[in-house]
């Protein structure tokens, strides 16, 4: 198995707040990650330290290091981190623009140009993000028409288009109804051959159908982090038991 | 008294209050309309003075003051959008962010007459452009950058965080976000503003009065380099230098100013509420 | 190569962001510069106590006297009677505004706000002078209706925009549980506005005013046209006078360049630009106060 990201003694701060405490971690290439845990235990913030997005936020600090293919994080070109570790947000966020350039646009920002080639992108990703068939008679229409499960598949769509090789999904379907998660779902274990991906959710069954392994944070800690199977039937430590039993949280 | 009572007088003299500030400026349209309306004719619009500016029409000033505005318009514009880009979008919260702001508003608060002095001493004299139609758009500028840079921030601000998340998440560099997401979405505001201040300036006299306008010219303008009439000046000039000036055409001249400067008002309010309809998020 | 064409070229055009973002700094800071460098050199050739102090602006007479002392008051004593005027009329109508209007009112009191806020000033010169001028010469019975008073009239409306629509944001900004709790105490709505709102609201208004009388001493065309323009210190408010924007605005245009005269006019201009800064600080500092 190969490493894809290690995560060397990760400590992040907001302002004088501490969010995320001595964390090491591996995430395997081509797997599912699974992150669960109560809110505010610093899951989102996890996700956003591997596309450097939390550097937006001039409060925020972090101390440690983050090694993806074996490289330092904070020697890679930003745009090029983030083209390598898409983000999938817990909103659907569509731009105010047509199906087609969403999803074509962050392509163009990289450079691609070729009519033909653009048009290839869209129809695959969509393929791959299991929306081409819902919309593929309307791509020029405007993405705010879409239902809020398509507008999250074309999120997926979008975030495919740019090639990564990481996918950071942050509760993906916690404003998405039942069958429109299922489908969500099913995309993502779709793309697990390809890509390797990394699925925080406050849902403890989703995390139990579509990861490989799981990962337990509490108040900022990773508490324990094992396959699936073992996590759910003798976890290790009793609040990861706590919370999967929903005694708390 | 029993409060019920205070209350009522209180809101009455309240009421009262907002009339005074009211009627006045129903007034002074009114007036203008009824004295003014008279002199709307092709004519009076489209044709030069005549008999040392006691007929004929005034259609010099006319497009002189379109060509100031529109001029210092693009200028300020460009200027003033990538300001508000960086004040919005670059700019930490440090004593250099809060110098540029506090310069903003004393930029906002500085007299017109001292733009029209900072004008000739910088624009005409110094870099020798004489007085002119581009001496006067340069002073203009920087008189309504303030405005421009506030609303386009605003406007900016408006856009939601996540949009520019996306993008960047997408490994979008900073600028190509801004440029492709930011700008678009806040475009409507931005006009709005940019419409507003041209109606400011268009109405500005003494930012103008040694830097671009002229007490008479008898030809329509070349160049950007020529001294132009300009209808605030013009007014003012009529109204006060000329005896025995016929009173239409005074009033005309102020009615079209203002006309000018209402119908530019107006679009921003119809743009106002074509947007609101088309943009919510 | 594509991609290091982007990269410079964001680069570049940060820079340029930058730039036009300390702009607004450089241009006050030039707009000062220019003044004092050409006030600077009228100072060479008369002394500023005399500039200061002095009664009598007779820059054509031999030799010439630069005394801005009557410009000074001409401009403060038209600014003072507009605020006197203007301060309580336009306080009560954002009240009026903001708290009891019912909304269609509400609605056309701002529009013809911002009606008035768009008609340039020598338009309502124009008509102070052709209307309000004669009016106030035959109520008063005084010779001519070219006074301070009729010049603050007009200048106490022009600021009416100012006032009444930062006052309403500020009035508007007292939070709600302010107003709650007077009222469940059983106050009339004017008993918690005059007793709660307004005095909550106050920084904000004083910031209003504040910025309202920054437009009303630097305000020119309306004022050239209606204050009578005479330099000497008034001895009545129905007594003509000279601000100092009205003296540059007249003058300018017949001055030689670079003569003392024409120096002696960005002498004014530094004196009103120090004031109207002072002015904008305080403002400013109030403004500041009711945003946190
Ligand atoms: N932008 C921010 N500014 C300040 N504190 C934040 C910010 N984002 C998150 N936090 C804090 O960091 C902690 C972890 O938050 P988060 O990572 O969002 O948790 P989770 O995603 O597990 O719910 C919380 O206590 C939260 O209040
Ligand atoms: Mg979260």
């Amino acid at each position: 198995m190969v490493v894809k990201i290690q995560v060397n003694n990760l400590n992040c701060w907001f302002k004088n707040t501490q969010v995320i405490k001595s964390l090491f971690l591996s995430i395997l290439e081509h797997e599912i990650l699974g992150i669960i845990g109560p809110a505010n235990s610093g899951k989102t913030t996890f996700l956003r330290c591997l596309n450097r997005l939390n550097d937006l936020n001039p409060h925020f600090k972090s101390k440690g290091e983050i090694l993806k293919d074996g490289r330092n994080i904070n020697t890679i070109k930003l745009e090029t981190l983030r083209q390598e570790i898409g983000m999938v947000f817990a909103m659907p966020i569509s731009l105010p623009m047509s199906i087609y350039d969403n999803i074509t646009y962050g392509a163009k920002q990289h450079g691609i140009k070729n009519k033909k080639e653009l048009s290839g992108i869209v129809e695959e990703s969509l393929v791959k993000a299991s929306l081409w068939d819902e919309v593929k008679g309307r791509l020029d229409q405007p993405a705010l028409q879409l239902s809020g499960g398509q507008q999250q598949r074309l999120c997926i769509a979008r975030t495919l288009a740019v090639q990564p090789e990481v996918i950071l999904f942050d509760e993906p379907c916690s404003g998405l109804d039942p069958i429109s998660t299922a489908k969500v779902e099913e995309t993502m274990i779709n793309l697990k051959d390809k890509y390797t991906i990394v699925l925080v959710t406050n849902n403890v069954k989703q995390a139990a159908r579509v990861s490989s392994r799981i990962a337990f944070f509490l108040m900022g800690e990773l508490v324990e982090i094992d396959t699936a199977n073992d996590i759910f039937v003798k976890p290790s430590d009793r609040r990861t038991e706590d919370y999967i039993t929903g005694r708390f949280g | 008294m029993s409060p019920r009572i205070t209350q009522k007088i209180a809101f009455s003299l309240l009421f009262l209050v907002s009339l005074v500030v009211f009627i006045p400026v129903l007034f002074i349209i009114g007036i203008l309309v009824s004295k003014g309306a008279a002199a709307l004719t092709w004519e009076f619009i489209f044709s030069m003075p005549k008999d040392g500016m006691r007929g004929g029409g005034i259609l010099p000033a006319i497009v002189g003051t379109l060509l100031i505005v529109l001029c210092s318009i693009s200028i300020a514009l460009p200027v003033g959008i990538l300001a508000a880009v960086y004040l919005n979008e670059y700019a930490k919260d440090n004593l250099l962010t809060r110098i540029i702001q506090l310069s903003i508003v004393n930029l906002a608060g500085v007299p017109s007459i001292i733009y029209g002095l900072f004008g000739l001493a910088f624009f005409v004299i110094m870099l020798n452009l004489g007085v002119s139609v581009i001496a006067g758009a340069l002073t203009l500028a920087i008189m309504e950058l303030p405005s421009i840079i506030t609303t386009t921030r605003n406007s900016l601000n408006n856009v939601p965080a996540s949009f520019r998340e996306v993008s960047l998440s997408l490994g979008v560099s900073r600028w190509q976000t801004i440029r492709r997401v930011v700008l678009p979405n806040a475009l409507p505001g931005i006009m709005t503003g940019a419409i507003l201040s041209i109606a400011r300036i268009a109405g500005e006299t003494a930012p103008i009065l040694f830097t671009a306008a002229a007490f008479y010219v008898p030809h329509l303008p070349h160049s950007l380099s020529e001294q132009v009439m300009a209808l605030p000046y013009h007014l003012y000039v009529i109204s006060t230098q000329i005896p025995n000036m016929p009173e239409k055409i005074t009033y005309g001249t102020a009615l079209i100013l203002v006309l000018l400067v209402l119908i530019l008002s107006f679009t921003v309010i119809i743009l106002r509420i074509f947007f609101r309809k088309r943009y919510k998020w | 190569m594509k991609k290091i064409f982007t990269f410079i070229k964001d680069f570049l055009i940060e820079r340029i962001i930058f730039l036009c973002g300390i702009l607004a700094i450089i241009f006050v800071f030039l707009i000062f510069l220019f003044l004092l460098n050409q006030g600077i050199s009228f100072f060479g050739a008369y002394s500023l106590w005399d500039f200061l102090g002095g009664k009598f602006w007779y820059p054509a007479s031999d030799p010439p006297q630069f005394g801005i002392l009557s410009l000074v008051i001409g401009s403060l004593f038209v600014t003072i009677q507009a605020a006197l005027i203007s301060i309580p009329l336009g306080v009560m109508t954002a009240l009026f505004i903001a708290e009891i209007a019912p909304p269609v009112i509400k609605d056309i009191l701002k529009s013809v706000v911002e009606l008035l806020a768009a008609i340039p000033s020598v338009v309502i010169g124009f008509i102070g002078m052709i209307t309000l001028v004669p009016l106030v010469r035959k109520l008063f019975n005084i010779p001519t209706g070219l006074s301070s008073f009729s010049g603050a009239l007009m200048l106490a409306f022009m600021a009416m925009p100012t006032i009444v629509s930062i006052s309403e944001d500020a009035i508007r900004s007292v939070p709600w549980s302010y107003k709650e709790g007077a009222i469940a105490l059983g106050a009339t709505r004017w008993q918690t506005m005059y007793r709660i709102i307004l005095p909550a609201s106050l920084p904000g208004i004083m910031g209003a005013v504040m910025l309202g009388m920054g437009r009303v001493i630097g305000e020119t065309m309306a004022v050239m046209m209606i204050t009578g323009n005479a330099a000497h210190i008034p001895s009545s408010v129905f007594d003509p006078v000279r601000t100092m924007t009205a003296t540059i605005a007249a003058e300018m245009g017949e001055t030689v360049k670079g003569s003392t005269h024409y120096h002696s006019l960005f002498a004014i201009g530094l004196v009103l630009f120090i004031i109207t800064f002072i002015i904008n600080f305080i403002a400013d500092t109030f403004m500041r106060k009711t945003r946190r």
